[in-house]
């Protein structure tokens, strides 16, 4: 914990970079009156690993769609770096809770379809597919249909997809729930390492305190009614982890801590 | 010992599972068979008169001796209810595509469908035939029947596209006719299939039925036609081939719509595959 503190210390000192992205006192609420978020302020800074986590129905995926355009603000404002980068998510990859995948489609086509929906040139297209196929381990399926696929499979293809543009920002909404420890595990190790060769920002939510501490370089805690952030925690081990990071006392006081800001975050939100 | 019991209904799967296939085939076959036999025996054993009621025999001698008319009369029906489903098809998917387009649009023209579906085809088409004459008749009616099976299938399937596919199409900024064709459609098409595996029977039935109230006679007229004809003569052997070559259109459209459908979905939608497969 004192590790833990001491970073958020040196974060400090250091000259921050301007952050890719920043949400300003952001709020959302919808039409039937559910207020989601309240005064959200966050800034994800380039190349880092984001983890939000926090009790069910705190705005976490409401948070994603708003930065992915998604969803529009109710208040507040979302400042990108580079304004020029516009509503189009070019620069931008989701991984859904669920694979969202084309059943109709092969796992090559279902991977090709950002490019196609921006207009590559097709040899271009399949060397890139090709590419991030390989990179998620799937290049003997690019003809299978998701229907033959298991559920590690789907989520890695639609990891792929989301990787086939390149994007700056990755967001990923429990990408990894539905799966067992053994598959999450590996694809955690994958993701880490994916995320290092490509030099992405990634924004990860889940509900797993230790894959947050596993993968991020940043954790924020959020809780709901309304949904606003409590606490954050800065990892200052360097990124991609192994598996021997798991046995570090870092790791083992992070989790304690996150644990903690988390039951924290979930009692003082109403037991439904 | 639950362990043997699992084992041993491994090794020996109930008769029925281990030839379900072959059995699929075999016993309607048997039935057919045992029903005409016993048919064919029951006219031979008392003696009735082909006039009365004919034979399974008789009435392939019927098709046979009437062929070239018959023929000529079952493409005449045939190539009318299919142009009629063709029709309808197109209509049914081109309206689907502009109700979901806009609001507007359904409100101002889905209650004509809903009219079109639920008015009785037998009562109207007496009526289109003053308007419109006996060869169109046919047509509209094949068309009518067949409409509004593809028209609601359709419908169903373009709104039933997936919430997140449709937020990733958003995401990487589609545009209207992009999400039309690679998403809506390809969403619609398992629902579009089996509305066209309906029209396909009902144009038939639409054709039939249009040919019979409106009492065509002459030159180029279809099945219909020569069931009332051979029934005015007391020809009923060919009434009953008439009947029988029609069962068989039906069967071929059935069989063909089938076919494409499972062609189409055979590798993705869970209709076209086999258990295990
Ligand atoms: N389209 C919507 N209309 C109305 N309310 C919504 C809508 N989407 C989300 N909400 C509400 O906003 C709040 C936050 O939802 P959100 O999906 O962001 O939560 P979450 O943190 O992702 O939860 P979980 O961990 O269960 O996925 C919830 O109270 C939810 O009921
Ligand atoms: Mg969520």
């Amino acid at each position: 914990m004192n590790q833990a503190v001491l970073s958020a210390a040196l974060a400090e000192a250091m000259p921050s970079p301007a952050p890719l992205v920043s949400l300003r006192d952001v709020s959302k609420s919808f039409d039937n009156g559910t207020v989601a978020l309240e005064a959200l302020s966050l800034d994800v800074f380039e190349g880092e690993f984001l983890s939000l986590i926090g009790p069910s129905g705190c705005g976490k995926s409401t948070a994603l769609r708003l930065l992915a355009g998604l969803s529009q603000v109710s208040g507040g404002s979302i400042d990108w770096r580079d304004p020029a980068r516009g509503e189009r998510g070019r620069d931008i990859g989701f991984v859904f809770q669920e694979p969202t995948l084309m059943p109709w489609a092969s796992v090559e086509a279902n991977a090709a379809l950002p490019l196609k929906l921006l207009h590559l040139p097709a040899g271009e297209i399949r060397l890139r597919v090709e590419q991030a196929l390989a990179l998620v381990g799937l290049h003997n399926f690019r003809s299978a249909y998701p229907r033959e696929l298991s559920g590690g499979m789907k989520m890695r293809v639609s990891i792929a997809r989301a990787l086939v543009t390149r994007p700056k920002l990755l967001l990923m909404d429990e990408p990894f729930a539905a799966l067992d420890e053994i598959t999450r595990f590996r694809l955690n190790d994958d993701l880490a390492r994916l995320q290092s060769e490509l030099g992405c920002t990634v924004v990860f939510v889940t509900h797993s305190v230790y894959e947050s501490v596993y993968l991020s370089s940043r954790i924020v805690i959020m809780a709901a009614r309304p949904g606003r952030i409590v606490h954050a925690i800065d990892i200052i081990a360097p990124l991609p982890r192994e598996e021997a990071f798991r046995r570090d006392p870092l790791y083992g006081a992070v989790c304690a801590e996150a644990s903690r800001a988390l039951h924290d975050a979930m009692g003082s939100a109403d037991h439904l | 010992m639950s362990a043997d019991i699992k084992s041993s209904t491994q090794a020996r799967p109930p008769f029925f599972e281990r030839h379900a296939a072959k059995l699929g085939v075999a016993l309607p076959v048997v039935t057919l068979a045992a029903t005409l036999g016993l048919w064919e025996f029951y006219i031979y054993a008392s003696g009735t008169p082909a006039y009365k009621l004919p034979a399974p025999s008789d009435i392939v001698k019927a098709t046979i001796s009437g062929w070239s008319i018959l023929f000529s009369s079952l493409l005449v029906t045939l190539r009318i209810a299919l142009l009629g489903l063709l029709s309808a098809v197109i209509g049914g998917v081109v309206i689907a595509i502009l109700f979901t387009r806009s609001r507007w649009i359904e409100m101002c023209f889905s209650p004509y469908a809903v009219i079109l579906q639920v008015t009785p085809l037998i009562a109207i088409a007496p009526l289109l035939n003053i308007y419109f004459g006996f060869e169109a008749t046919i047509y509209l009616s094949a068309f009518i029947v067949g409409f509004f099976p593809v028209l609601s299938n359709t419908l169903t399937g373009l709104r039933s596209t997936d919430r997140g596919l449709v937020n990733l199409f958003a995401l990487y900024g589609a545009s209207p006719l992009e999400i039309l064709f690679r998403l809506q459609l390809p969403s619609a098409l398992p629902y579009f299939l089996s509305g066209v595996r309906i029209a396909g029977g009902l144009s038939l039935i639409g054709a039939i039925a249009a040919e019979l109230v409106s009492g065509a006679a002459g030159e180029g007229t279809g099945l219909a036609f020569r069931i009332t004809e051979s029934g005015y003569r007391g020809n009923i052997p060919r009434m009953f081939a008439a009947v029988l070559l029609i069962c068989l259109c039906g069967i071929l459209i059935y069989a063909v719509t089938s076919l494409v459908s499972w062609l189409l979905l055979r590798r993705w939608h869970e209709s076209a595959l086999r258990q295990d497969a």
